[in-house]
């Protein structure tokens, strides 16, 4: 008897229509200023942007911030000495406690306030999930207006993990009100750093 | 046999005349959301346009596309598998919980597995499962199906919500603060993705030259179940493939801008290998996907990316509730879809239409909803599945559309029969119009009113 993958492979072929082109994606983007973009469109949709010029403004902003029960800072050396969990976690349980987690975007998109996030920037993949607050590190430099520029900033790149990352979890299933929090982290801040 | 139909099930929904307005009301917000997206973006059209072309690409040449994604996911050391249809979904689901002696797991939305009704099946075999996505694990609460594909429990008044989780999750009587419950649910779920070995999500999109799959959501659940689980399932019916790693970009602009009015989900999540010590498989399921690709008129339908838009801005979805669909997705693209399943079954579905063509105007991939809505009514009157009163109907609108003669006079005999006996209209024979108040018929028809004024 022939597979399930045969069978089903067979069946498509034998109705799939005659070949049509791949459409290339001409789409132009519009002129705008991305920075402002960036932090209008990140506003709209909960999160906040904190504008910096250095990883120096950043430390003295979360001056308190050390207090807090667990601090996790992934790959970003400027801010070590921050971190209060010693060691880079075995299990992603582990992290449960994890008030605030502090991480590194690769990029940021305009049109819609979300930064790109690899697994190379985490200890673990659930870290910005997991955490109760997120903090991100962004160069405004880095922000692209549109999604296709997104793509095409990260062309083949390879990773076995990554994300887009747009403001707080949120949901709205109970009668369409708007709840910041829902199973991810309940904030979502950017340090936008203007070098 | 008698199959309980849209119709009888609309019945039902419309008694509440106060939460058909409401219903009707929110849903009507979340296109005027949709609508105020879509304005900002000057390359909206385009963007359609070119979402369709590459589904049409794909639908064109998806076994080859198929063979590359698993190809390259198994590259990335994620294990492939092939279901025909539910039951082979399910099985392979569950053998592969009992490999590893899981009897609990955690899941993210996916209507394929409501399509399947793989919970069902787990829980005949001793697994529990959990649906994680707050609307679904409410609707799951409430022992019923989701009502909608985007918005599962919107159909629920908050204060039966709060009737739900006092009896199941121990909250104080009468409390229905949103903001209280999803803490609530937060707490629930929370130790719930700590302690679940296995999680399943859905897959929005698959990249054939990549093998990577997104799922995206605005909670963070799929993410949570997949991060801390050993074993991650993606379900993924076999119309879910894209073919480059670019075309995301394309997709992801459509989705929730279509869906919510939002920019983006909060959460676009890119897998392409598993954690070390891990395992991901993806299923891919057909159920009746290619059966559809071999029907010229309804093959289309497959493009579908499950944004909702159709079923926000239809009228009769708004005014009878998902559960009156009595398939797993309901709405204009349900309608579409679920004949191909089962034509006898759900042979009432593509008559719960207007044909207004709002559905086709929405939908981010240009799927000719409601033309294949019209193309279905003749497949089903013609196969001999549609009831007497549709029929009826149907015979009615094609003799009156075709002779300009019983137009006039049949719009004459109309109104005369709405002035005088508005109860004969309210009959069987005349579905749409049951536990309607019926309009107030125009004194002249735009025919008499053009022949009269022309002239003026
Ligand atoms: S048919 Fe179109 S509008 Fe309806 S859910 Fe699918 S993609 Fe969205």
């Amino acid at each position: 008897m022939s597979t399930a993958r045969e069978r089903i492979l067979n069946a498509v072929r034998a109705n799939q229509p005659a070949s049509t082109p791949l459409p290339e994606i001409i789409i132009p983007a519009s002129e705008i200023d991305l920075s402002t973009k960036f932090t209008e469109t990140l506003n709209n949709i909960g999160g906040k942007v904190i504008a910096v010029n250095n990883y120096a403004d950043i430390l003295n902003y979360l001056e308190e911030a050390t207090a807090t029960r667990l601090l996790n800072i992934s790959s970003i050396p400027e801010l070590q000495q921050l971190r209060t969990l010693d060691h880079i976690p075995r299990m992603p349980h582990s992290l449960q406690d994890t008030e605030l987690a502090i991480i590194k975007a690769k990029f940021g998109v305009a049109e819609n306030g979300a930064v790109w996030i690899t697994e190379d920037l985490l200890d673990q993949r659930v870290l910005p999930f997991i955490c109760q607050h997120l903090m991100v590190v962004l160069d405004a430099s880095s922000i692209v207006a549109n999604m296709h520029q997104a793509y095409e900033k990260i062309g083949m790149e390879s990773y076995g993990y990554g994300a887009f990352i747009a403001g707080p979890s949120k949901t709205a299933d109970i009668e369409q009100s708007l709840v910041l929090g829902a199973h991810g982290s309940r904030s979502m801040t950017i340090f936008l750093i203007n070098a | 046999m008698h199959t309980i139909d849209h119709a009888e099930l609309a019945d039902v929904f419309n008694k509440d005349e106060a939460r058909v307005d409401w219903h009707d009301e929110t849903l009507w917000w979340i296109r005027q959301k949709r609508d105020k997206a879509v304005n900002q973006l000057p390359e909206w059209e385009l963007l359609r346009e070119t979402a369709s072309k590459i589904k049409e690409n794909v639908l064109s040449n998806l076994a080859g596309y198929l063979e590359e994604f698993e190809g390259n996911a198994q590259k990335n050391g994620i294990i492939v598998h092939w279901a025909a249809d539910a039951k082979e979904h399910n099985q392979i689901v569950l053998n592969l919980l009992k490999g590893k002696g899981i009897n609990k797991m955690v899941k993210s939305k996916s209507m394929l597995t409501e399509e399947c009704h793989l919970n069902e099946h787990l829980e005949h075999n001793g697994i529990e499962v959990i649906d994680s996505d707050l609307g679904e694990r409410i609707v799951q609460l409430a022992k019923e199906p989701p009502s909608h594909i985007v918005l599962p429990c919107i159909h629920k008044k908050k204060e039966e919500i709060g009737d739900l989780f006092h009896e199941y999750l121990g909250t104080p009587a009468g409390n229905a603060d949103p903001q209280f419950l999803t803490e609530t649910a937060r707490q629930h779920l929370r130790e719930v993705f700590l302690t679940r070995r296995a999680a399943l999500t859905g897959v929005n999109f698959a990249v054939a030259e990549t093998g990577e799959f997104v799922v995206c959501t605005n909670e963070g659940n799929a993410d949570m179940g997949a991060h801390l689980s050993e074993i991650h399932i993606a379900s993924m019916g076999m119309e879910k493939l894209i073919p480059k790693r670019e075309n995301l970009g394309v997709f992801l602009r459509l989705l929730t801008r279509s869906a919510t009015g939002q920019p983006i989900t909060t959460y676009s999540s890119h897998f392409s290998k598993p954690r070390s010590g891990t395992e991901i498989h993806v299923i891919i399921v057909d159920n009746g996907r290619s059966q559809q690709l071999g029907r010229p008129d309804f093959r289309n339908s497959l493009k579908c990316i499950r944004c909702g838009s159709c079923m926000n801005t239809c009228p009769v979805y708004r005014r009878s509730g998902g559960h009156s669909y009595h398939n797993a997705i309901a709405g204009p693209i349900g309608a579409i879809l679920a004949p191909n399943l089962d034509m006898e079954k759900y042979a009432d579905l593509p008559f719960a239409s207007t044909l207004c063509g709002s559905c086709s105007n929405v939908c981010p991939v240009k799927i000719d909803i409601h033309q294949q809505l019209y193309k279905w009514r003749q497949v089903i009157v013609q196969k001999g599945y549609a009831a007497t009163g549709k029929k009826a109907a149907m015979k009615m609108m094609s003799l009156t559309l075709a002779s300009p003669t019983a137009y006039h006079l049949g719009g004459k005999a109309g109104r005369f029969v709405m002035k005088y006996a508005p109860i004969a209209v309210n009959n069987k024979l005349n579905p749409w119009y049951k536990q309607r108040d019926m309009p107030e018929p125009p004194k002249e028809s735009f025919g008499e009113w053009y022949t009269k004024n022309r002239k003026a």
